[in-house]
């Protein structure tokens, strides 16, 4: 409590000693949890961007979107088709992640048209089909022409190159030896700190207070001037964008991609996190997407702790993590039904010590 | 005076309900003009019609020389004609502040690039917008409430919010439909205060209002709707004796 103390109103020493953390963290993991909690932490990091940017379709502009996963699989088809033997392409980083981005924005406001005039469950169902139809068509655009190589998906998907340098594998610089998890840590991090950038000015603008508006009270959002169609439409598209740029990423860091890795239960896990870090406010849904990640992966462990305990394994700890996750889900719905870091909250307790 | 708003021979219906039969009335710039009746008499809904919640069947609306007639809702607002909405709708998990800069909405126009950018404009924009918002708040009266949520103000104050947010869009027109309902006396004389120098200013003002004794003091003009039809318009003394509108308000047969 007495850093935090120390370190308030000292923005410049915070931010730099919270850089040297992010920076030296992969070293400290790798050190101590070993390479596979290195690719956890990179997955985090894919899932804070995808979360971010269904925050800005669920949080701030209040529209429940149960397909966003589509976004995600269509950024990282962009990424496979671009860049693997599939179509024997192998454009540059900085080609395929903005087309890949633009493509799943664009796809954000296709799907988002015909959703305008509904809200809520009607708005949720009908996303919830947009999602599956995109997995399906990935699934069968293998006939009669072979776009996405249906089921058994797409595979040898080139790794980012940054000046001639491949994230794909171990790298040797200055001296310091640099796993392939450990490059693509540096690389998400980069593009997490920009979505966050971007959620951050945009939250406090004229068009996110326009979004936040229209989560409110559509009719009142409207009545206040607010072009809701148009606003909506930039909602959807933002969000695309972001879910179209971790896919590209993600297909680049996994070298293969398959429809499976784009189900309902995908769009279901960003949404909790969403749900759980606390709708609308950044630093809530940072943490809900880290933790949502994380402790699924740390639950792992209770096989270990059950041999260890009764000397056999008593439930499978596949069953066991999904079992604790769903009480954990509940037990916050109980709790805190606004979320770990509910936004505005802290605002306005400032505005009552004010008073 | 010149007229403002034209509204003629608007009709509305929900099924077998006819809202609104043929409506017709003019408002004239710088009035105070009265729209009264019985409860379900069709008054918030001619509001919703004129402002576009509602699609008309008929009719023209016409707010100097732009037709209104089933135009999109942020259309009517931005050709400047406003209105609150007679159960409150704040934007509840906002503050006042950010309630009255969303309606400033049309008033401005940073899109998502200029909001990244941080351009200059942007960042005066932004400034002017808060400083505009909160001397709104400062005028209905709400002046220390600026970063309280709208769903923790008192209903009164509440009222008082949708009013400031109606006015940030700098409206020709401002349409009110019942803002002293669930007032005290207190409230409702600010309010009347608040009218009475908004018009003062040239704003020109729509009422719905059940309290009689204020709708008649402070109306220039007025009309009163029953079952959806204009039954009376004209100075609070003429419409007060119109045996129509006494009967109306009474519930017995029309004697004439
Ligand atoms: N969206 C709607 N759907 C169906 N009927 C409606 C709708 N809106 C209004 N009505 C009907 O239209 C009629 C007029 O209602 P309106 O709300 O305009 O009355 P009002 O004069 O504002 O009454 P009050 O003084 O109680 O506010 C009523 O019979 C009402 O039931
Ligand atoms: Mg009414």
């Amino acid at each position: 409590m007495n850093v935090l103390d120390y370190l308030k109103g000292k923005a410049w020493l915070t931010a730099v000693l919270l850089l040297l953390g992010l920076v030296l963290l992969p070293f400290m993991v790798e050190a101590s949890l070993g390479k596979s909690w290195l690719r956890i932490l990179d997955f985090a990091l894919l899932y804070i961007m995808l979360a971010l940017g269904l925050n800005i379709v669920v949080g701030y502009a209040g529209l429940l979107d149960l397909g966003y996963v589509a976004f995600y699989a269509v950024g990282a088809y962009c990424w496979a088709l671009l860049a693997s033997p599939h179509f024997g392409l192998n454009l540059p980083f900085w080609v395929i992640l903005p087309t890949g981005a633009a493509i799943a924005g664009l796809f954000g406001v296709l799907l988002g048209t015909p959703t305008l005039r509904l809200r809520g469950d009607y708005l949720a169902i009908v996303t919830l089909g947009f999602g599956e139809i995109i997995r399906i068509f990935l699934n069968n655009l293998n006939a009669p022409v072979n776009i996405t190589n249906g089921p058994q998906g797409i595979t040898q998907i080139e790794p980012v190159t940054i000046a001639g340098l491949s994230l794909g594998k171990t790298q040797e610089i200055f001296g310091i030896t640099f796993s392939s998890p450990h490059l693509y840590y540096y690389l998400f991090l980069l593009f997490v700190a920009l979505v966050v950038f971007v959620c951050m000015r945009l939250e406090n603008s004229r068009i996110g207070r326009a979004w936040v508006a229209i989560r409110e009270d559509e009719m009142a959002a409207a009545a206040a001037g607010i072009n809701t169609r148009n606003i909506k439409l930039l909602a959807f598209a933002m969000g695309a964008t972001f879910g179209g740029l971790s896919g590209g990423l993600f297909a680049s860091f996994q070298g293969f991609v398959s429809p499976e890795s784009f189900n309902l239960m995908e769009s279901i896990m960003i949404l909790s996190m969403i749900v759980l870090g606390g709708m609308g406010n950044i630093y809530g849904v940072i943490l809900g997407a880290l933790l949502v990640t994380m402790i699924p992966e740390a639950l792992r462990y209770t096989g270990d702790l059950q041999r260890a305990v009764f000397g056999e394994v008593f439930i499978d700890p596949a069953d066991l993590r999904m079992l604790l996750f769903g009480i954990a889900l509940v037990l916050m719905m109980l709790l805190r039904p606004a979320g770990l870091l509910p936004s505005k909250l802290r605002r306005q307790e400032l505005a009552e010590d004010a008073t | 005076m010149s007229d403002l708003l034209r509204v003629a021979n608007v009709s509305k219906h929900f099924g077998g309900i006819k809202a609104l039969t043929d409506v017709s009335f003019t408002v004239r710039k710088g009035e105070i003009f009265g729209v009264i009746g019985p409860n379900g008499a069709g008054k918030t809904t001619l509001f919703n019609a004129l402002t576009g919640l509602y699609q008309p069947d008929t009719g023209a609306i016409d707010l100097v020389g732009t037709s209104l007639y089933r135009r999109k809702p942020h259309e009517i607002l931005k050709a400047g004609f406003a209105r609150t909405f007679q159960n409150i709708r704040l934007f509840h998990n906002m503050t006042a502040l950010e309630n009255v800069m969303v309606g400033r909405h049309t008033r401005t126009t940073s899109g998502v690039l200029a909001a990244l950018l941080h351009t200059a404009h942007n960042r005066k924009e932004e400034r002017d917008c808060m400083a505009y918002a909160q001397q709104l708040l400062t005028r209905v009266g709400i002046g220390k409430h600026t970063h309280t949520l709208a769903k923790n103000l008192s209903y009164g104050d509440q009222r008082r919010l949708e009013i400031a947010r109606a006015l940030a869009s700098e409206p020709k027109l401002l349409a009110l439909d019942e803002p002293a309902a669930g007032m005290n006396p207190n409230e409702k004389n600010a309010l009347r205060d608040l009218m009475v120098s908004l018009r003062e200013e040239g704003l020109t003002l729509m009422l719905i209002e059940h309290d009689v004794k204020l709708v008649m003091g402070i109306c220039d003009r007025l009309v009163v709707l029953d079952y959806g039809q204009k039954i009376a318009e004209g100075t609070p003394d003429v419409v007060r004796h119109d045996p129509k509108v006494i009967a109306a308000y009474l519930g017995g047969e029309v004697v004439v």
